[in-house]
């Protein structure tokens, strides 16, 4: 409850131990009232109505369903009304709305929130606190729809100039800004944060809100805070903006740095940290400033610790692993910082076992937050161990880690499901782990079962996860290709999401890498060459470069380069001509030169080359091209179709010689980058053996 | 010995020439008793010193010491285990510091890093590194093991090494331990630490050397604001003290002890408002008090002579019985003689600067510096806080009902103080409890009304007075001094230079007379009662004044302050009241007495929470 009530005197309603039908004729009684002819009558008929809902939500559904709320708005806006009844009603409607999220949705059915909006630019400022009181009730309630806020233009900016007039005021609008800025990723919400963040700064939000840091009312300071940290969120506009902003002398960053000293409230602290990650990502503050490496992230690992409340613990751990999720350094840091790669085991604990017996309300409380605690403690080991080969191995030996992961996987609550994943990920990137404990634990028979169902955003971490463990090193390699992955993954390129595609591409590069002649012909099967070629003219390039990437795989070793020309030859080059013909970057062209350079050093596949003019035309002009890379892949490819001791190869030196191939290997052995001299050098030999 | 503190208040001579290598060492020895002095307010120095080196006798010798028994280096052969070494700095840990904490930084890892930072009891075996053995415990910088008494250690932080800065902070408040590397707090290393434990570092290889921080230079680690996390803890701690259930006793027992407060010091008309206000009974006749109110009030504007001869008429065989009381009034009659403010000499024509004069126009603030150097560390139970309770009417008198005064928050302020400190006697048993296995318990004499309230847990209600007071109606009775017939003159604000008994022949001489009397008088005393050194201390420092031309700069010259007529003012009024068989102190001040002697006792008893519980914090 968030009940700040100015109401002076408090009567219990003597119908509230009464029978339920007495409870609906008593309440008929007030709504009655409301209508009487006499003002002076209806005043106190609100008055009394005001006395009797306090703390009794029954009363308040009656009320409601009795028709209430419309008289009430109705009152409240007339001007005819006295500006003591409007304001009584203004407080009556805010009792109502702390009741139950259904009490919320009837009065927003019944527009409250344009009555209380205009009900503002009244002049009295006890009518406005009141309006102000009940619309910041309406507003942090999760049923509202936040973008009400913001039809009325003219609100923005008159809320803005409201913040002087009181304290409560500016407790009251910097708390509806602060949950009416909320941030979410989710596309099918509906609403942008972006911009009713832009929306609020453009209205003076940060120059009228920062002075309130220093209000001596802790109420506001903590609203005003905890508006700057959803304003700051992944806001790079509004952080490099709050960098600047002086408050009496002193810069933001270090109000933000002394509410998170240790003898300050925890929310404070915690919030405080909150800004300063936000501003920290958004660009706006160095990660090795002194106020993020000696003051936020030891603040929040502080956050993670045992002693701090359920809730906290996991704010804590989010907001950490934000913060360090792009910076190896902090990631050290933290990882050494007060045992926080043990202290996250303790996550896993809830509900534990001792509070199961003895106390049914703190097992309630501890099942609520097991959820969230587990998914915050994946997130944070997901992002300690994204880059340090160190921290990761410290994170798989913590107690039942590797366990604790796999049952994540399976767990129902898709949040947990995806932070497990994304824990796995980041420890998948490691070499020594994929040979070792990922073995051990057999954790790609959960993330097999993961991807057969999911969605999307789990479907990305787990197929990402399982391209490192496709890898040739990855002892799970064998498992997982017997599990029939293959059509998973192909399935997968076909997906609408590019993320997908190219996890599923990859993987299947990965596979392919160094594979037995049985495992190349079964991804070409299940792929298929229509399917291979539209994946070659993907607007992404990722894709792209990751398909090439399976032709050079699948094109390795001669048998397989001879057997898989054999049958699929005159498509591959024709996507290579249409390759180095189309708009590539040099990456995606290099490629696509090792591919056909891959091609020439076949026994058979060669001749799909050399009987090309065209194509040696243009491996003729990447040879004379201005970067390196692909005059070398490009000379690369020559020098395979040349080479001595092959068959016919007396034909092709003759006829590249014709072409004028020898006076560009020539000129390519006076190259200044010393591997293409050596290239060109060694091709040239083949002429001279 | 090396490390004795020298004198905060000494100032260090400026040189306008070269710095020379003396001038810059005390500089940061200043820096240093600074820097303790704001990490450690509660410790008492004179009983539990500070480490501030390395000690040169308690080290194993392949231990070199340098710079100022700051930075240590290994001498040894450094092939075995067995060439371990370390060295203790100078003093154990006092348990009033609270928190603790000193760093090291690795100046070289020299060849192979065994290098470990920690703590140790005296006598632990010096040729081992710290937490091999018994009362030890180290941090490892080869493995980034934790070593807790045992030869082989735990996994505890990373490594460190060459240009790293490795913290040990000791908690004696939970009597654990953690470590910081480059300012990070690396997480508890070690619980259930035993009381009095040294920092210790300890070095096996050639070529490693480290420097110690006790406060040199600003920490790399933020420790005061571990310190606030923990202030905060204890403090809410107290203020959650549970004080009991049963309605209004605790009110009214705050109450009976302002109000016994305000008797004992003879604020007539705030006692007698206040007293109604209550509905309480006053124990003393309205006329004693004002009696013991006037003689005080001479004493502290000055004028001695005229507090003696009233004190001979009002109570007339009081000093007969105290000769070394009325000896007291008399050196200090001697002493105001001097400074121009006694009524023999007054009357002779001189007058006094202001400046002496000031006392009784002008209350002081509470923590006026002057003050603070009168209550030395030496104090037994309570007379520190009588001086100190000296200035709390000024502003008593200003916070009672309205009609009288305007403001009313401070007499709510002593009640706090009153229920801090009731809180606070019952507070260490505990926080000891709590704190640690050791049990024992505190033998502090409590007054047996003060017990019998503290017992009987009543919720506190400090903010009673808001309510209905201020109807009630003048008596007539002001503290202001017009009313008293006692008439303190204006004095000049010009300031004119201070002048021997007031600048007055005729005074000088009834000075010196009057100086050879008192001589006589000290014979016939210890004639008759044997030698008091206490007297003859007095007499000496009185007389020394007249040994210099300006004695109010003079080393002896802090007595002409008016500061000093408190102690004698008190034990005056003391003694009457004993007469009339009333407590010679207030239970205000005997509670605050006690609270204080029960921190310093926790301090010696190794309590730790003793540091953020200070007195004086509720004081103002």
């Amino acid at each position: 409850m968030f009940g700040v009530t100015i109401i002076p005197t408090f009567l219990w309603p003597e119908i509230a131990t009464s029978a339920c039908a007495e409870v609906t004729a008593t309440s008929r009684h007030y709504v009655d009232r409301l209508f009487d002819p006499d003002p002076q009558n209806v005043l106190q008929g609100v008055i009394d109505m005001k006395n009797a809902v306090i703390g009794n939500n029954r009363q308040k559904a009656n009320l409601i369903v009795l028709g209430a709320v419309p008289r009430l708005l109705y009152l409240l806006q007339q001007s005819s009304s006295s500006l003591e009844l409007r304001t009584e009603c203004a407080v009556v409607l805010g009792s109502l709305a702390m009741g139950t999220e259904n009490n919320i949705k009837s009065l927003v059915d019944c527009h409250i929130i344009p009555a209380l909006l205009q009900g503002l630019l009244c002049s009295d400022l006890i009518f406005i606190e009141a309006c102000l009181r009940c619309l910041r009730t309406v507003f942090i309630s999760p049923v509202t729809p936040v973008q009400l806020l913001y039809t009325d233009p003219t609100v923005i900016p008159h809320l803005m100039s409201l913040l002087s007039r009181s304290q409560h005021t500016q407790e009251y609008i910097t708390q509806i800004f602060a949950h009416c800025c909320k941030v979410t990723h989710s596309s099918f919400l509906g609403f942008l944060t972006p911009e009713h963040q832009t929306v609020l700064f453009n209205h003076g939000a940060i120059q009228n809100i920062a002075p309130l840091l220093i209000s001596p009312s802790f109420k506001v300071r903590m609203q005003a805070l905890k508006c700057f940290s959803v304003l700051a969120y992944e806001n790079a506009q509004v952080s490099m903006t709050l960098v600047n902003v002086l408050v009496d002398g002193e810069q933001l960053s270090q109000v933000f740095v002394r509410m998170m000293q240790r003898d300050k409230p925890i929310e404070m602290q915690l919030t405080a940290a909150k800004c300063l990650t936000y501003m920290c990502r958004a660009g706006a503050i160095r990660t090795d400033d002194n106020c993020i490496v000696l003051k936020t992230l030891p603040c929040l690992v502080r956050m993670c610790s045992k002693e701090r409340l359920l809730e906290e613990r996991v704010e804590g751990a989010e907001t950490l692993a934000y913060l360090m999720e792009p910076d190896i350094e902090l990631q050290r840091i933290a990882s050494v910082t007060d045992h926080l790669v043990s202290m996250l085991a303790d996550y896993f604990k809830y509900p534990s076992s001792v509070s199961a017996i003895t106390d049914i309300k703190r097992l309630d409380h501890d099942l609520k937050h097991a959820h969230e605690l587990r998914q915050a403690a994946f997130k944070l080991y997901a992002s300690l161990g994204s880059n340090d080969e160190d921290i990761r191995k410290k994170i798989t030996e913590t107690e039942n880690m590797m366990d604790r992961i796999v049952s994540g996987l399976s767990e129902s609550s898709i949040k947990v499901r995806l932070a497990a994943v994304r824990c796995l990920h980041s420890l998948s990137r490691s070499v020594q782990q994929l040979r070792t404990s990922f073995h051990d634990h057999a954790v790609w028979k959960p993330l097999m079962k993961l991807l057969q169902n999911a969605p999307d955003e789990v479907l990305v971490m787990a197929s990402s996860t399982l391209c490192n463990l496709l890898l040739e090193f990855s002892p799970s390699k064998e498992p997982i290709l017997e599990s029939g992955v293959i059509e998973l993954l192909c399935s997968l390129t076909q997906s609408d999401s590019p993320a997908l595609r190219v996890n599923g591409i990859w993987a299947l590069m990965n596979m392919a890498f160094q594979a037995d002649q049985k495992v190349k012909v079964e991804i070409v099967r299940a792929l298929g060459t229509e399917q291979l070629f539209r994946l070659l003219s993907d607007p992404d390039t990722n894709v792209l470069m990751k398909t090439l990437g399976l032709l050079r795989n699948l094109l390795s070793t001669r048998p397989h380069i001879d057997q898989v020309m054999s049958s699929h030859g005159k498509q591959i080059m024709q996507a290579v001509t249409l390759i180095l013909e189309g708009e590539h970057s040099i990456e995606v062209k290099e490629q696509t030169l090792c591919i056909l350079a891959n091609i020439a050093d076949g026994n058979t596949a060669k001749e799909l080359i050399m009987t090309n003019d065209d194509m040696l035309q243009k491996i003729k002009y990447y040879m004379g091209h201005s970067n390196v890379k692909l005059q070398l892949a490009a000379t690369f490819c020559i020098s395979n179709l040349i080479w001595n001791e092959e068959d016919g190869s007396q034909e092709r030196q003759d006829k590249l010689r014709d072409m004028g191939f020898v006076d560009i290997l020539h000129k390519l052995t006076q190259a200044s980058d010393p591997n293409l001299c050596d290239r060109a050098k060694t091709a040239m030999q083949q002429y001279l053996a | 010995m090396a490390s004795q503190p020298s004198d905060p208040n000494k100032t260090t001579p400026k040189s306008q020439q070269l710095f020379s290598c003396d001038l810059a060492l005390s500089e940061q020895e200043k820096e240093l008793n600074q820097r303790l002095r704001s990490l450690y307010p509660a410790v008492n120095e004179q009983e539990t010193p500070l480490p501030r080196s390395w000690s040169p006798k308690d080290k194993f010798s392949y231990i070199g010491l340098s710079q100022n028994n700051l930075r240590v280096h290994y001498k040894g052969h450094g092939k075995t285990p067995k060439d371990a070494a370390s060295v203790r700095a100078t003093h154990p840990i006092p348990a009033a510091c609270g928190v603790y904490y000193f760093e090291v930084k690795i100046i070289s890892k020299g060849r192979d890093g065994y290098m470990g930072i920690g703590l140790s009891a005296q006598g632990v075996n010096m040729n081992r590194l710290p937490g091999w053995d018994k009362h030890s415990y180290g941090y490892h910088g080869d493995d980034g093991h934790s070593f807790c008494s045992s030869g082989t250690g735990q996994p505890y932080g990373p490594t460190f090494t060459t240009g790293d800065v490795i913290g040990c902070c000791v908690n004696l408040i939970n009597n654990t331990c953690f470590y910081t590397k480059n300012g990070h707090s690396l997480g508890i290393a070690f619980t259930d630490l035993p009381p009095n434990l040294y920092p210790t570092v300890g070095l096996q290889t050639p070529g490693e050397v480290v420097d110690a921080n006790f406060g040199q230079h600003p920490f790399v680690f933020d420790i005061e604001d571990y310190m606030r996390e923990w202030r905060t803890k204890i403090q809410a701690q107290i203020d959650r003290f549970p004080i009991g259930e049963r309605e209004g006793e605790w009110q009214a027992m705050i109450q009976k002890m302002v109000a016994s407060y305000l008797v004992h010091h003879s604020y007539c008309a705030t006692a007698e408002a206040f007293a109604k206000s209550t509905d309480q009974a006053v124990h003393e006749e309205l006329a004693s008090i004002k009696n013991r109110q006037k003689i005080q009030k001479l004493v502290l504007s000055g004028r001695m002579g005229e507090a003696i001869e009233t004190t001979q008429q009002l109570y007339p065989s009081l000093l007969e019985r105290n000769p070394d009381l009325l000896f007291m009034l008399k050196v200090r009659q001697f002493i105001e003689m001097v400074n121009g403010t006694d009524s023999e000499v007054r009357c002779l024509g001189g007058r006094s600067p202001k400046s002496q004069d000031s006392y009784p126009g002008s209350p002081r603030l509470f923590n006026s510096p002057v003050h603070k150097a009168s209550s030395s560390q030496t104090y037994q139970t309570s007379t520190y806080y009588i001086h100190k309770f000296f200035f709390l009417p000024a502003w008593v008198k200003k916070t009672l009902p309205e009609g009288y005064y305007k403001k009313r928050d401070k007499t709510t302020q002593v009640s706090i103080t009153v229920s801090f400190v009731l809180k606070l006697i019952g507070t260490p048993v505990l926080t000891q409890l709590s704190t640690g296995p050791k049990k024992y318990r505190f033998l502090v004499p409590i007054p047996s009304h003060c017990t019998a309230q503290n017992n009987t847990e009543v919720e506190m209600e400090v903010d009673h007075f808001s309510n209905g007071v201020s109807e009630s109606s003048s008596n007539g009775f002001l503290n202001g001094s017009s009313t008293h017939g006692i008439d303190l003159e204006e004095l000049d604000s010009a300031q004119s230079k201070r002048q021997l008994c007031g600048g007055s022949q005729a005074a000088i001489e009834r000075m010196i007379q009057f100086g050879r009397e008192l001589q006589s008088m000290s014979e016939n005393l210890r004639r008759e009662r044997g030698k008091n050194s206490a007297n003859k201390k007095m007499l000496k420092d009185a007389f020394s004044l007249l040994a210099y031309s300006d004695p109010w700069s003079s080393p002896v010259g802090y007595q002409l302050d008016s500061i000093q007529r408190e102690p004698v003012c008190s034990t005056l009024n003391s003694a009457i009241l004993e007469t009339h068989n009333l407590p010679k102190q207030p239970p205000l001040a005997l509670a605050v007495g006690q609270a204080a002697q029960c921190l310093s006792l926790m301090a010696r008893t190794g309590s730790g929470s003793c540091a953020f519980a200070s007195v004086d914090d509720y004081l103002h």
